[in-house]
């Protein structure tokens, strides 16, 4: 029984690696592939260790696989955000069929902070579609 | 150390493996292709997350708790190496 469990848990765990992947692999752009690869490996990590800590049934596994997890659900996100922050600042273009892209205009291409009210000739709906088109001018 | 795993067991973990092979060589193509710089540091993340879920399956087949050690440092060295991958992309990268 213990061992259809684990099998399971490896097998959902592995999957959701695999479309992790995948969404890397096809994902138009870059922030949608950060998007993909960010959640889909934290949750098939999860899973994995999971699975050893059926597997195993032990103390120290489990608090070993308890840290790991906390870990990753608190580094991948955070790691997450930085690179897609530094591929917005130096000008990486979205995908062509973006419909909205709230912080165009709001960084400030100096200090590198981001502004909260918003810039009046900008509603923010117009899709950016090349570099220059995302407010940072070209860098 | 290392015990016996059913077969049912070991047909799963290789099934799983197979899978996360699979996902290094879509990172492998994602690294090679870009575009961008930023394209290329998620390819890496991605390659080192799938590396800590390898080795825990490993970790399962062979029935050796030591390497979940190994997977942690793993984890922890590849947020470092993303952090300071972007730290230096935003400090003025070209594309």
């Amino acid at each position: 029984m213990r061992e259809v469990i684990t099998a399971a848990l490896l097998l959902v765990g592995g999957a959701f690696m695999l479309l992790a992947a995948v969404g890397v692999a096809r994902m138009p752009d870059v922030y949608s592939r950060l998007s993909a690869a960010a959640k889909g490996n934290t949750l098939g990590l999860g899973f994995l260790l999971a699975a050893a800590v059926v597997h195993f049934g032990e103390l120290g596994v489990t608090s070993h696989a308890v840290l790991i997890i906390a870990f990753v659900m608190l580094t991948t996100p955070v790691s997450a955000h930085l690179i897609g922050r530094a591929a917005y600042f130096i000008g990486v273009p979205l995908w062509e069929g973006t419909v909205r892209d709230d912080l165009r205009g709001r960084y400030d291409p100096d200090t590198h902070s981001l502004a909260s009210a918003p810039a009046p000739s900008d509603t923010g709906r117009a899709p950016a579609t090349s570099a220059s088109d995302v407010g940072l001018g070209d860098r | 150390m290392s015990a016996e795993v059913s077969p049912f067991l070991s047909l799963a973990v290789n099934v799983v493996l197979a899978m996360l092979s699979v996902g290094l060589f879509l990172a492998l193509g994602r690294l090679v292709r870009g575009p961008s710089l930023p394209d290329r540091v998620v390819a890496l993340e991605l390659t080192a997350t799938l590396v800590v879920g390898i080795i825990v399956v490993y970790d399962v087949a062979t029935r050796q708790p030591v390497l979940l050690d190994v997977a942690m440092v793993m984890a922890l060295v590849s947020f470092l190496g993303a952090v300071a991958f972007a730290y230096y992309i935003e400090r003025g990268a070209t594309r």
